[in-house]
């Protein structure tokens, strides 16, 4: 074990370089004060000690000290403040066009979503120069995504999404650890992040795949009856999906939401907590009946729908078909009906993809 | 008055007014209650020592070898429970405050003498409940019980915990009632608030936020217990709740609480630098105002613990400058320590020592903390090794090291008693060595990544870990020496006199150890705090008892 006595950690992303410079420069702050202070208390024992001083000086109080040296260090603090904080624009702002990673972390492990339809447990591939941009829930308790080499931790909780980024830069194999405490194997709810080449990556992404994330959404939204409501023409009782990704809605409240992956699942397990504007709270939840990873399929869809890139649309007309013309909302459309839709009852127990 | 002045020994004190069981415990006599919460509270630093060794034992290796994960796991969660709540938060204000805040501002006793000894019997019922918890099955929460875990998924005695730690906190409430109203209320003629000695404010600020901090930690608790009884659905999201609602109302005392633990601490100091310099302190009333602002702002800065929790990135922001800003006041108190050494006149007591040594530490714990305000690297320090060293830098390199500073130094007016000063001087290096030797490596450990609450690791972690390891044996040497010779000083220690180290306060202008009303006369102050030029001119200023 002696010969392995690691001091400092390695980096291999892009967010790693901007970490650690303000790191060394607090070590080299803390380092100085922690000096400063130790060597006057040492200088100033032994150089006022009794033997030698031994009537004390009164020193009469120093307005002009006490400012200096509140000023000081509200300067530094200040400096470091603003350092800081633009790191911290960087780490919560993931760049445009990132390739996005689904994760479902549970007691105890982490299973991963790639795009392309892969999917892995405690171990996730990425390509190395990519950003990538992590969407993450859990099925139960708290747990946290956090890769020291790539300087990142994100909490990660039931019930919402949170995100991070990260564009890896050096291949290699990392450390994947859950950050924080959920219970009896935390310390087992480790993994490794494997950075790959572009071209290796391509041919682990592409082997053995029944088919993208985007598509296992496209079964369920058929599979749950989605496709009745949310059609693709004006004549649904649910609004079109159809380029609703990521742009504003606007509520019946008044409020404006933007349509995120927080948006859409909250639609699909608590759908009347915000309505669309023009449409009635008909739609029943679905909590309980998709897993995590079902719903991670659904907003994949409900993305590629917005997007048009990796799953096109289908046909406007069918009515039981998934998706909707662009139109993005229609008033009164919701009037048509009144009738509550009840989803299919698990009607058809082969999922789209394998459980984990 | 019960006791004439009568100098010659014995003389009637509080130790010797009365004897037998009921005596004790029956008291409302605010020095035996302070010896009263001085015995339960060493017994829990102790029980909390131990539980840490384990953890330091198990983590000698990367392995989970020793205990098995639920055990590790409920091993830091009690360590942390008994520590804080048991240990830390009542050691300097129920403990030195209780005894020394009504001799320092001239008053015979706490303004509630009869809540204060409730105080007492409500810490140890509190205590045993959650003795109670450990020894039936124990916690595996960690002490922040943080939610849905605590709620509904783990499986140990959480209600059982809680419920104690719920009732621990209203004797801080009563201890922190009784030092604002004896402040305010009870100070002898003449002890203006700019005369108070610095251990009166800092116990003030603290006080402060024990009253304001409390309650909303027992609401919190009493939420956390009603939701696994009831699943009332508060917390959890799969019932409604928000996860992070519990953060927010956690460290809402939770942080603060840190401030209940270090700023009694730095009124220790305050009280020993001037002591052993022969000085007046430097900047006093900036020193004073420091307290208060640390009371103030350590409000404001709750969220910086939730960084990486799903706050917004504005939210962070705020809670990012506003914990900046906690940094000056406290780099204020140690320029000023360090400035009251200028031209003294030194000697190295152990008292001293001790201070030096928390100077030091709470200079590094300050400034690592410096590092976890910053959001940019928080998000990769953040429930880390870095964070366990960050705190420990502050509770055990600050407060316990304060502690045990105060304890030597206000040891023979406590017990009228000298502490052998060879042992006590080497139990305070071992402490110091101890501690960095304990502490230093888990920054490096929390900046390599290694996360906290881990109970096997990777191996490239070990000799970081086993340095840490070696450094706990040597810092319990150094806690378990002064034990046994606080107690060998009881029966064996030179008789103190009323102020072995010539000290300012009023305190030290009683016998030792003090009457059971303190004072034979009610004092009149006419002087400053640390009027030590005055004590020290042979023939002029303030009488000195001694």
């Amino acid at each position: 074990m002696w010969s392995n006595l690691p001091l400092f950690p390695a980096g291999a992303s892009s967010m790693a370089g901007h970490v650690d410079a303000l790191y060394f420069a607090l070590v080299a702050i803390t380092a100085f004060f922690t000096i400063l202070i130790s060597v006057l208390i040492l200088f100033f024992a032994v150089r006022y000690r009794r033997k030698r001083n031994p009537t004390a000086t009164q020193v009469p109080a120093s307005t002009t000290l006490e400012l200096l040296w509140t000023g000081i260090p509200l300067g530094i603090v200040l400096i470091i403040f603003v350092w800081s904080s633009v790191i911290f624009f960087i780490q919560t702002r993931p760049p445009k066009g990132a390739m996005e990673i689904y994760a479902v972390a549970k007691q105890w492990m982490w299973k991963f979503e790639h795009p392309e339809g892969q999917r892995e447990i405690n171990q996730l591939h990425v390509p190395v120069g990519r950003d990538i941009r992590m969407v993450m829930t859990s099925q139960d308790v708290i747990h946290d995504f956090y890769v020291p080499a790539f300087r990142i931790k994100a909490d990660v909780l039931p019930g919402r999404y949170t995100s991070t980024w990260f564009r890896a830069t050096v291949p290699g194999r990392y450390h994947l650890f859950c950050a924080e405490y959920c219970g009896t194997q935390h310390s087992g709810m480790v993994g490794e992040v494997i950075v790959m080449e572009q071209a290796d990556y391509e041919r682990w992404a592409a082997s053995g795949v029944e088919g993208s994330l985007a598509s296992s959404g496209e079964k369920s939204f058929q599979q749950y009856g989605c496709s009745m409501c949310h059609r693709s023409d004006a004549a649904g009782r649910g609004p079109n999906l159809v380029g609703a990704f990521g742009r504003p809605v606007l509520l019946d409240d008044g409020r404006t939401v933007t349509a995120d992956e927080s948006y859409i699942r909250e639609s699909i397990l608590n759908p009347g907590a915000k309505i669309s504007s023009g449409f009635k709270n008909i739609m029943p939840t679905f909590q309980g009946q998709l897993s995590e990873e079902e719903v991670i399929g659904l907003v994949a869809y409900i993305k590629a729908l917005g997007s048009g890139s990796a799953n096109p649309p289908l046909p406007v007309s069918e009515p039981n078909s998934g998706a909707y013309p662009v139109a993005p909302k229609t008033e009164g459309s919701a009037a048509q009906s009144d009738t509550a839709v009840t989803p299919p009852e698990k009607a058809n127990p082969a999922k789209s993809a394998p459980k984990q | 008055m019960e006791t004439a002045t009568a100098p010659v020994e014995p003389k009637t004190n509080y130790l010797n007014a009365d004897y037998g069981i009921k005596s004790w415990l029956l008291t409302t006599d605010h020095k035996r209650i302070a010896l009263l919460y001085l015995i339960s509270i060493t017994v829990f630093f102790f029980v909390g020592g131990f539980f840490a060794m384990l953890i330091r034992l198990e983590l000698l290796t990367p392995a989970g070898d020793l205990v098995l994960a639920d055990t590790y796991n409920k091993l830091f969660t009690m360590h942390g429970i008994v520590m804080i709540f048991l240990f830390l938060i009542p050691s300097v204000p129920a403990v030195l405050g209780n005894f020394l805040v009504p001799m320092m501002v001239g008053a015979k006793d706490l303004a509630f003498p009869k809540l204060n000894l409730a105080s007492w019997y409500i810490f140890i019922t509190g205590a045993s409940l959650i003795f109670y918890a450990i020894l039936t099955g124990g916690v595996d929460t960690g002490w922040t019980f943080y939610t849905p875990f605590a709620t509904t998924f783990s499986n140990t005695n959480v209600v059982t915990a809680a419920i104690g730690v719920f009732i621990v906190g209203f004797s801080s409430i009563f201890t922190g009632l009784n030092i604002i109203v004896t402040v305010h209320r009870m100070r002898a003629p003449g002890m203006t608030w700019r005369r108070l000695p610095l251990f009166i404010w800092s116990n003030y600020a603290a006080s402060v936020i024990m009253v304001l901090g409390t309650p909303v930690l027992a609401i919190t608790l009493v939420l956390v217990a009603l939701e696994r009884l009831f699943h009332l659905g508060i917390f959890d999201a799969r019932l409604g709740g928000d996860p992070l609602l519990f953060q927010h109302l956690f460290w809402f005392y939770s942080h603060p609480a840190v401030y209940i633990m270090i700023l009694p601490g730095m009124g220790v100091v305050s009280e020993v630098i001037p002591c052993f310099s022969r000085k007046r302190i430097f900047g006093y009333n900036f020193v004073a105002i420091s307290s208060i602002a640390i009371a103030v702002l350590g409000f404001l800065v709750w969220a910086h613990h939730m960084f990486v929790a799903g706050i917004s990135t504005y939210a962070a922001l705020i809670f990012s400058i506003l914990s900046f800003f906690v940094a000056i006041p406290s780099a204020v108190k140690v320029f000023n320590w360090t400035a009251t050494l200028y031209k003294g006149s030194i000697t190295l007591e152990t008292p001293m020592l001790y201070a030096f040594a928390f100077i030091g530490l709470f200079t590094m714990g300050g400034l690592t903390g410096l590092f976890l305000a910053s959001v940019g690297i928080d998000l990769h320090v953040t429930d880390t090794y870095f964070i366990v060293a960050h705190f420990h830098y502050i509770m055990v390199g600050g407060m316990t090291t304060a502690y045990l500073g105060g304890l030597h130094f206000w040891w023979p007016k406590i017990t009228g008693k000298m502490y052998p000063e060879s042992f006590s001087k080497l139990s305070a290096v071992l402490v110091f060595v101890g501690f960095n030797l304990t502490f230093f490596p888990q920054f490096l450990l929390g900046y390599l990544g290694m996360p906290r609450r881990y109970h096997a690791y990777p191996p490239e972690f070990q000799v970081l870990n086993v340095l840490s390891t070696a450094g706990a044996s040597i810092l319990a040497v150094g806690f378990l020496m002064p034990m046994i010779y606080f107690a060998w000083s009881l029966q064996y220690g030179k008789d103190a006199g009323p102020n072995p180290f010539r000290a300012a306060g009023l305190e030290w202008m009683t016998s030792s150890p003090p009457p059971t009303f303190n004072f034979d006369e009610t004092p009149v102050v006419t002087w400053e705090a640390y009027n030590y030029d005055q004590i020290d001119a042979p023939n002029e200023g303030v009488k000195v008892a001694g």
